[in-house]
């Protein structure tokens, strides 16, 4: 039963003028209509002036892009309640919503903000007219249990945006039960051609506001990956005519080199515990293509895979004790999984001509992939147990999948109008949607761990 | 075998590509003097003499297509293949010989591959592109030592929209010197 909206486009204007250049909307392409819908309602502004950044728009841009709700438009709203007191339950309800959140926004001295809200239960405040009475320690207590959430926090006007995310990850926690990401953070490398040093890998907000570039080079920068913590980047870099893994601190920005080997230095991926990497190298005799492990304390590495084809693009399992990596052995290129212990690989893909580029799930039950079918290069899945395996995507070359740390999302590189784009799609394949187009080839998105 | 046919040619090339440079030297420098007085002795008021070009050899002939080969420094390659064409075979041998003819010469080989597929993967199909050529040259007696290999994967397209014929034009390896 899935209805597809195709081509319905849904157009967020951020009022912030200041961040004109960076991404101003989000395009939904698909899968709105499954989504459930919720009404963010606008904070009410008390104070001088205008007010920095507004919040509501973040937290419903956060939710539709989560892909499991659909947010009410303001016109669409019967009325614009700033607390519980003022909700018309019947009129929301009507209207198919089943939670809102309201709030206001105080000024305070000194460049300060007082931002309160509450997540309401429009359907559970119907049934219980806003207030019940439950036994708690022997008493008949008041309760007030369709307000899900409320909360204060005093924030200056840097940090809208910021306690705008945090307020979607408690809003999209309290109603799926899920861990919310929005205040992640995506790299991607970006290639703008009409500057001197056109490569330059960057880190935004995982909406792609914020961009911030770390190291800008006149040759390729490939592959960067986060280390468990969400302090350093590895990736690489073309920068000395050969390829080189590097990892620099994103904070202080000290870089160290990795590897540098003749041949292939590519493909690091920082093991769950953050102590070793895992990297692609063809230095040895023969000069096939091997993954290895690199000790970070010690440096000491040990080859993995051994084969004459091409094995590479290795994931860890979040266990820490598999892998998968990507292998031409069998004739095409298939997703093989390697215990660390046992020393054995096995196939794990057997759908359509070749799958690629695998990683697994922060549950460790699904795989995501790179499939090729009748030379479409789609994103694609596969539940380990069932074997259950889906196509998610229809764009075109599409690349570099990177699953969200809450494992609801992927987000990943594609062609739109002969440019490369970042785009989105969620674990079940029916919300997808495309970032802002910038202002060059975006690619190789990985998207960060929790950062808090 | 192949080496073998090379270092021949060599001997035979390098005397005759020695006399060339001198004798184009010699033009160059005083030249005009000493034609203008063959020319006198040869020809004067009552007859005109006139050369007629002599034969190339065939050494020489292959040398001016091998330096005419050399311009061109791509060589092209099928979908997801990292064999080397025929049609480049004669492309690199122009190349290979002068690199044999020139030890202290080295050249990059650089590999790519179109767009379709992971970076990753494509990182992997140009490097083995670029080591095809590289054993290529091998095999016709240029040392290892002049050659390196990097791959640019799919990262530095030459032609950058994304048609079936800008693929073709991407998978590639370049000799760089």
């Amino acid at each position: 039963m899935l209805k597809h909206f195709k081509n319905i486009f849904l157009v967020f204007a951020f009022g912030m003028t200041t961040l004109a250049h960076a991404a101003l909307e989000i395009v939904i392409t698909e899968g709105v209509d499954s989504a459930r819908p919720i009404g963010v309602v606008p904070f009410k502004y008390i104070g001088n002036g205008t007010v920095p950044s507004e919040i509501s728009t973040v937290i419903a841009a956060d939710l539709m892009r989560s892909g499991k709700f659909k947010a009410v438009s303001e016109e669409q709203m019967p009325q614009l309640p700033t607390t519980d007191e003022d909700v018309d339950y019947d009129a929301w309800v009507s209207l198919g919503v089943e939670a809102i959140v309201v709030g206001t926004i105080t000024q305070q001295p000194a460049n300060r903000y007082l931002v309160k809200y509450e997540l309401i239960d429009v359907l559970r405040a119907q049934i219980t007219g806003g207030e019940t009475r439950m036994m708690s320690n022997g008493k008949l207590m008041k309760s007030q249990d369709h307000i899900l959430e409320s909360r204060q926090s005093v924030i200056d006007s840097d940090s809208f945006r910021y306690y705008s995310h945090q307020i979607s990850d408690v809003v999209y926690e309290a109603l799926t039960g899920e861990r919310g990401a929005f205040r992640t953070k995506i790299a991607y490398v970006i290639v703008r051609e009409e500057q001197d040093k056109p490569y330059q890998l960057v880190v935004a907000d995982y909406d792609g506001f914020n961009e911030q570039v770390l190291l800008r080079s006149k040759e390729p920068l490939m592959s960067p990956a986060w280390s468990p913590d969400g302090n350093k980047l590895a990736y690489v870099t073309f920068e000395n005519r050969q390829s080189q893994v590097y990892i620099q601190d994103i904070y202080t920005g000290k870089r160290e080199k990795l590897t540098s080997y003749p041949g292939i230095n590519g493909a690091p991926q920082f093991s769950p515990d953050g102590s070793q990497m895992l990297v692609v190298l063809s230095k040895d005799k023969g000069g096939a293509t091997e993954v290895y492990v690199i000790d970070l304390e010690t440096r000491v590495e040990k080859r993995l895979t051994k084969h004459r084809s091409i094995d590479t693009e290795p994931s860890w399992h979040p266990n820490g004790r598999e892998i998968v990596y990507t292998s031409e052995r069998g004739g095409n290129a298939q997703i093989y999984k390697l215990n660390l212990d046992s020393g054995r690989s096995r196939r794990v893909t057997f759908d359509g001509d070749m799958n690629l580029a695998g990683s697994i799930t922060p549950d460790g039950k699904q795989l995501v992939m790179v499939n090729r079918t009748l030379g479409q290069y789609h994103i694609a899945k596969k539940e380990f147990d069932s074997g259950l395996f889906q196509v998610l995507t229809r764009t075109r070359l599409d690349e570099s999948p990177s699953i969200a740390p809450n494992g609801s999302m992927i987000i990943y590189s594609t062609l739109h109008n002969n440019k490369q784009v970042l785009a989105l799609v969620s674990m079940d394949g029916r919300f997808k949607a495309r970032l802002p187009v910038l202002d060059g080839q975006v690619k190789a998105p990985a998207w960060s761990p929790f950062l808090q | 075998m192949q080496l073998n046919k090379t270092l021949k040619a060599l001997l035979v090339a390098l005397p005759v590509m020695t006399l060339a440079a001198c004798s184009s030297s010699s033009g160059d420098v005083e030249g005009g003097d000493s034609q203008q007085t063959n020319a006198a002795s040869n020809s004067n008021d009552k007859v005109d003499v006139n050369t007629i070009d002599r034969p190339k050899t065939a050494e020489e002939k292959l040398q001016e297509k091998y330096t005419q080969l050399r311009q061109e420094q791509i060589v092209y390659f099928d979908f997801d293949r990292s064999t080397v064409r025929s049609e480049y075979v004669e492309l690199l041998q122009a190349h290979a010989d002068f690199l044999v003819k020139n030890p202290s010469v080295k050249v990059l080989v650089e590999g790519h591959a179109d767009e379709r597929g992971t970076p990753e993967y494509n990182i992997a199909l140009g490097e083995s592109r670029g080591k095809s050529v590289a054993k290529y040259l091998e095999s016709l007696g240029v040392s290892d030592s002049q050659i390196s290999v990097v791959s640019y994967g799919e990262e530095k397209p030459m032609v950058k929209s994304r048609t079936e014929e800008a693929f073709a034009k991407n998978r590639r390896a370049v000799l760089v010197y």
